[in-house]
């Protein structure tokens, strides 16, 4: 029995042919960087290019078989941003003598292909529900391997973040942010009831009972020691973010939101007080352009730089190669939106706010579409996740807010954040799919055929 | 020398427009389905889609159906309304169902809401508690009228024009 009365668009042929202009931008933005600094054209070039359309057109055909109904703009948009990404740390590396571009060429290929083996191997995304607490245990072991003599690669850069194991260097709390958002999704979605249900009102506000307020307590705990031990800011306001985006999308209650801010500004504060590298970071911040602090140890050396790098590129930049975005330290991760700004200008940079905008907000529109709650909070906080990485390091460049060592999503260089940042975007394709898929009930599986609704039967009593 | 760096200054402005291209490109891709809540035109298939899938054609979808919408009148989810397009409906508080409730007194697959002809049908799956069509307990499909109300658990839909 056909119950279709429309025909669903998968819409894939539209995805091809903006995967072919993403690809086309990426050639001509590596294109241009040879021209420029007088490279000749050589195998590199042709074989980076080609493992490019490679690795994404095998994307599509993997979303051809597998998510026929995904979304068909996040892929060509996140291709270009990588594209993009990939030639700017090859402009870098010219200038400066390294080799962050060919390892950048390895992680994007590993990360692709990884993207490429979740939706191949994900059925649905419901199934990562069951996971809920194992993510949970997976995210707590993440944070806290770099802390773990042994496997630590120590403090780099101000932040014990990274962990090294033989020569391969890894941030494991970068996949910290997907398996906490797959356990807070899958935490809200059970037990959203429960914390919607009581509370004491005091005019509009409805508050929260005390107990329900204990899983904030702890991703505020989390988020704290993330920044104590780790010393890293960017993350500790990344899950926190994270964490109250999503409780406040789950219940729509405006309380969370008061509270995790009235929690932030305590942490903030006792933070500056307590801690000297807190103190410090928010002095450069604020005193940034005094050449006392420029010139200091751990000063406002970059940001200031940045910043010049920015002013020097003006609406339209100098054009790839032409400006000296190298002078900036770590130009190609941290910064590469300053050498991005100096090259491409105002023009170039605010294209590449507009694609991280379009993706994100496809990632809403998943979230918007789907019709289970987990999927819901799933796409809402992956996509957030992003969007809020791209404030605090896009913030932190151009002196909003304090600058604090997080990637830019796809573009930076930085293997550990491509790889997670790409199992987002199969992630959200796979929910997309499930969005956009043509509703048809007349042959679900039965209800044991599939997890989610153990906890379903518990409930039912018997006579209302 | 001069045409080389001609060719590169023509190159660097039209980077610039290509990556705009490549934003209006994507928005001019997402704009039909900014409309949020509306999975899709309900209407004859074209003689295109006809081709490509047979069975619409077979199962043409009704000229009109009346009811428009599905409100939820009573229970945790009261207020919250429906569009109805043509699609069947299945109410629970399992996850996948189209209108998940929130209501203890709900089994996971409770009821399935469907278009036949000009009517909807409401059909039990086998629920716990069982669906009450103006107040009697349903024991088979039963066409739904216009503003009669529909007892799941503690939730009470009805559907309007």
């Amino acid at each position: 029995m056909s119950q279709l009365l429309t025909v669903a668009k998968p819409r894939r042929n539209t995805e091809l042919l903006l995967l072919i202009l993403a690809l086309s931008l990426a050639t001509m933005a590596n294109a241009l960087v040879n021209l420029n600094l007088g490279r000749t054209f050589d195998n590199d070039f042709y074989t980076q290019i080609a493992i490019l359309a490679v690795l994404s057109i095998g994307f599509h055909i993997a979303l051809r078989i597998k998510a026929k109904y995904a979304d068909p703009v996040i892929l060509p948009v996140v291709v270009a941003l990588n594209g993009i990404g990939l030639a700017v740390i090859h402009r870098l590396d010219i200038t400066s003598g390294d080799t962050a571009g060919q390892r950048q060429w390895m992680w994007t290929s590993l990360a692709v292909v990884a993207a490429i083996a979740v939706i191949w191997f994900l059925r649905d995304h419901r199934i990562l529900r069951r996971y809920t607490y194992i993510s949970l245990l997976a995210s707590v072991v993440l944070l806290v391997l770099p802390l773990v003599p042994g496997i630590s690669a120590g403090n780099v850069n101000g932040a014990t973040v990274w962990i090294a194991i033989g020569p391969f260097t890894f941030q494991p709390g970068e996949i910290a942010k997907i398996t906490l958002a797959i356990f807070f999704a899958g935490y809200l979605s059970s037990n959203r009831d429960l914390i919607l249900l009581a509370g004491k009102k005091i005019g509009k506000l409805q508050l929260p009972r005390a107990r329900d307020l204990a899983p904030m307590i702890v991703a505020w705990l989390a988020s704290v020691g993330v920044l104590v031990f780790q010393r890293d800011l960017g993350s500790s306001i990344l899950f926190f973010g994270l964490f109250m985006v999503m409780i406040y999308v789950a219940t729509s209650r405006i309380s969370w939101i008061l509270i995790g801010l009235a929690l932030i500004a305590v942490g903030g504060v006792a933070a500056y007080q307590i801690f000297p590298h807190v103190t410090r970071r928010i002095d450069v911040w604020v005193n940034a352009l005094d050449p006392e602090y420029i010139g200091a140890a751990g000063g406002s050396f970059q940001v200031v730089e940045g910043l010049f790098g920015l002013a020097n590129g003006g609406l339209i930049g100098t054009g790839f190669g032409q400006g000296s975005p190298d002078t900036v330290p770590l130009a190609n991760s941290d910064m590469i939106i300053a050498s991005i700004g100096e090259e491409l200008g105002l023009v170039g940079l605010f294209a590449v706010l507009s694609l991280y905008t379009l993706f994100i907000s496809r990632g809403f529109r998943a979230a918007l579409g789907t019709r289970d709650a987990f999927g819901k909070l799933l796409a809402v906080g992956l996509s957030f996740a992003v969007a809020l990485q791209c404030f605090i390091i896009i913030g932190g460049v151009t002196r909003l807010i304090p600058l604090t060592g997080l990637t830019t999503p796809f573009l930076a260089a930085g293997g550990s954040s491509l790889l997670a940042n790409w199992i987002i975007v199969a992630l959200i394709l796979k929910i997309s799919d499930a969005a956009r898929r043509p509703i048809d009930v007349s042959n679900t599986p039965e209800p044991s055929a599939s997890g989610p609704q153990e906890h379903d039967t518990k409930l039912e009593v018997t006579k209302p | 020398m001069n045409d080389l760096s001609l060719v590169v200054t023509i190159m660097r402005f039209g980077f610039l427009v290509l990556m705009w291209i490549m934003v209006f490109a994507v928005v001019a891709a997402m704009r039909r389905d900014l409309v949020i809540g509306r999975k899709a035109k309900v209407g004859a298939p074209t003689a295109r889609q006809a081709r490509k899938h047979p069975e619409l054609v077979q199962d043409s979808p009704p000229a009109k159906i009346q009811a428009r919408q599905l409100v939820v009148t009573e229970g945790p989810l009261a207020g919250t309304t429906l569009e109805l397009d043509g699609t069947p409906i299945l109410l629970g508080r399992a996850q996948e169902a189209t209108l998940v409730l929130e209501d203890d007194y709900a089994s996971g697959r409770h009821a399935r809401l469907f278009p036949q002809g000009t009517r909807w049908f409401i059909e039990d799956l086998g629920s716990t508690n069982g669906t009450y069509l103006g107040g009697t307990a349903l024991t088979r499909a039963l066409p739904v009228e216009l503003g009669v109300p529909v007892r799941i658990g503690k939730t009470v839909i009805e559907l309007r024009p």
